[in-house]
């Protein structure tokens, strides 16, 4: 017999005592692996979502605008040195190395046109990357453009030349279907006719041209700065800039959601360890009597300490164990409640982790109480009845 | 049996002197025969309780000497200071006066846990109300003393059972206390008692809660025991087990009243 037996024989032949420890362990370490897988699960999904939710880099044609002014007066501007992007450029951005992390590359070229007597600005886009990029577009009733002879308008465009689904308008002679209304953005995209890129660059007469490529950043395969240094080398004439509001406040709802998350586990571990602190001060309580005995028999106050901290270690690990399992299967029927497309994040290393932790807040809790335990007077606890 | 108590013995999670003799032998004690004919010597033991009202005392200056080998009874009636003087011969209780010896070593000059140490290494304790551990069985109780000796889990087990043949309970090792019978729960915690083979046995009424057959069972063991070369120093109360002790004294009111059978007709025992 060594003491850790006869700790474990007091857990073993105390169910009720020994079950109400292992549960104040087992609800929080169950809780706190809830919280981080479901935290892990939604993170990655949010980070994908947004991740394709908008550009976060803009390619667009290098120049310098040159303001003209005379004796203090303006007299406007002009760019100086720009050169139009063309269809072997979008080619070459797909060519960097971290190509990978680029989860959409629209390219889109824009102009004004006329219709129906009202000048508007038409844009060609490749409609299937541009409704990922622009995931907040949406078309009411009717669809995306499928060919060169069909069209989306913007809210404000489709009101100010009476267009509805299935209409037919004419843009420099080419006649377009329209088959569908975007919802309004509260943006300039309600202003714009949106159709097929190839079709608009016919339209417009600038074959192969295009005004400016977005592009979104997968942030998981590659920062977004070596990014824009891949693509201003693979593109010497062009200007590559980084939308840093845009990716700094979508990661930053992200982190403040973690962050969320953490201060959640801190106040429940916190519970946690109040109450295993409380079981075990009512524990050595009742067990008054008997750590008189075992004093009286000749165990130090070490030997006392160790019991009462070893009993609540081994508790710890069985909670560990236990509320890693529930905490898991909690968070396989949480997580499809709160999120449609997440997947649970399985983490093998949040076992090690839960049952540490258990063990930990067991150790910690249990001191002051083992510590009290070990210092009773022998005498006075054997009276204690 | 008056080796020194060793620490090397002591299984402890912390760590203690290894190697350091706990104790060493008093050397106010006289020299030769008068060491063994004064195993335990109390010499003006005094004690006094403090509390809400008055101080009680408990042992007002108790001198007793007790030789190697005696059976000896203490008796008295309830509040002359018998448990006391029980609890600070084991160990478990400071006397506010007076100085307590066994074996020559001076129980309170002992720093720190060495007491501890001391009780467990040099007394077996067999408690008024038997004081077993209910959730450990009749065998795991026996082995208590043994759970914090650096010693083979088998060879404890292997002296647990010994001790338990000894006093008859062999075939009850894997019961629990709450499945034993009151005589049955005496023998375990007299096996527990004697386990570390402990040159000091004490005991407190442990005949209190037993029949009267139980009652001379047990101390037909205790007999047993003495005869073995045990030193045993028990407190009663019961007049009716006086035949077993080779020297009986009385206490009344915290001192030695006197000596049986040389006491005054109708002493209160």
């Amino acid at each position: 017999m060594r003491l850790h037996s006869i700790a474990v024989s007091n857990l073993r032949r105390r169910k009720a005592r020994a079950a109400f420890l292992i549960a104040g362990l087992l609800i929080g370490v169950g809780t706190v692996v809830t919280l981080l897988s479901l935290t892990q699960s939604m993170t990655g999904q949010a980070k994908a979502n947004l991740q394709s939710y908008g550009a976060n880099i803009v390619v667009t044609p290098q120049s310098r605008d040159v303001a003209l002014s005379y004796g203090g007066i303006a007299a406007g501007g002009v760019s100086v040195g720009a050169r139009a992007l063309r269809a072997a450029d979008v080619a070459r951005i797909e060519t960097i190395p971290a190509r990978d992390a680029l989860s959409v590359v629209a390219p889109k070229l824009v102009g004004p046109v006329h219709v129906k007597g009202h000048r508007v600005l038409l844009m060609g886009v490749r409609p299937a990357d541009e409704f990922r990029l622009k995931r907040w577009w949406s078309v009411d009733t009717g669809r995306p453009p499928a060919n060169g002879h069909e069209l989306v308008a913007g809210a404000a465009a489709a009101e100010t030349l009476h267009l509805q689904m299935g209409d037919y308008v004419r843009i420099a002679g080419r006649r377009f279907t329209v088959t569908g209304i975007l919802r309004p953005t509260g943006a300039q995209d309600d202003d714009l006719l949106v159709a097929d890129l190839g079709a608009v660059q016919d339209v417009l007469n600038k074959p192969g041209q295009i005004t400016l490529v977005e592009i979104a950043v997968s942030y998981a395969q590659a920062p977004v700065h070596d990014v824009v240094t891949q693509l201003s080398a693979a593109l010497p004439d062009a200007k590559v800039a980084a939308m840093q509001e845009a990716v700094e406040s979508r990661m930053h709802a992200v982190d403040e959601f973690r962050r969320f998350s953490y201060a959640i586990i801190g106040v429940v571990v916190a519970i946690e360890i109040l109450v295993v602190f409380l079981t075990m001060m009512g524990s050595v309580s009742e067990r008054t009597h008997e750590i008189g005995v075992f004093r009286a028999i000749g165990f130090r106050r070490v030997h006392i300490t160790w019991l009462i901290v070893v009993e609540a270690v081994i508790a710890g690990v069985i909670a560990g164990i236990v509320g890693y399992m529930a905490g898991m299967a909690t968070t396989y029927a949480v997580l499809p409640l709160l999120s449609r497309d997440a997947d649970v994040a399985w983490i093998p290393l949040l076992g090690v982790v839960a049952v540490g932790l258990a063990v930990v807040i067991g150790a910690v809790a249990s001191l002051y109480p083992a510590l009290h335990a070990g210092k009773l007077d022998p005498t006075e606890a054997l009276r204690a009845l | 049996m008056s080796a020194p108590v060793s620490t090397q013995d002591i299984e402890s999670p912390a760590a203690v002197d290894g190697g350091a003799e706990v104790v060493a032998p008093s050397t106010s004690v006289p020299p030769g025969d008068d060491r063994a004919l004064r195993f335990i010597d109390a010499r003006g033991l005094e004690k006094t309780f403090s509390g809400d009202g008055a101080p009680v005392h408990a042992l007002r200056g108790l001198d007793l000497a007790v030789p190697e080998g005696a059976f000896l009874g203490v008796m008295g009636q309830s509040g002359s200071g018998k448990s006391t003087f029980l609890s600070i011969l084991g160990g478990l209780s400071h006397p506010t006066g007076g100085s307590i010896t066994v074996d020559g070593i001076d129980l309170y000059g002992l720093p720190g846990e060495r007491l501890a140490d001391f009780r467990r290494e040099y007394l077996g304790f067999v408690f008024q109300s038997f004081n077993l551990v209910p959730y450990l069985t009749a065998l795991e109780n026996v082995t208590l003393p043994l759970a914090v000796k650096k010693m083979p889990g088998v060879e404890k087990r292997r002296r647990a059972q010994a001790v338990l043949e000894r006093v008859g309970l062999a075939g009850r090792a894997g019961h629990l206390p709450g499945k034993l019978s009151g005589g049955e729960q005496e023998r375990v915690a007299i096996a527990r008692a004697l386990v570390n083979e402990p040159p000091l046995i004490l005991a407190d009424e442990p005949t209190g809660a037993l029949d009267s057959e139980t009652t001379v069972e047990i101390m037909d063991l205790f007999a047993r025991l003495h005869r073995e070369g045990n030193t045993i120093v028990m407190v009663t109360h019961n007049p009716e087990i006086q035949r077993y002790f080779d020297r009986a004294i009385v206490l009344r009111d915290g001192r030695l009243d006197c000596e049986l059978p040389a006491c005054a007709p109708g002493t209160a025992v």
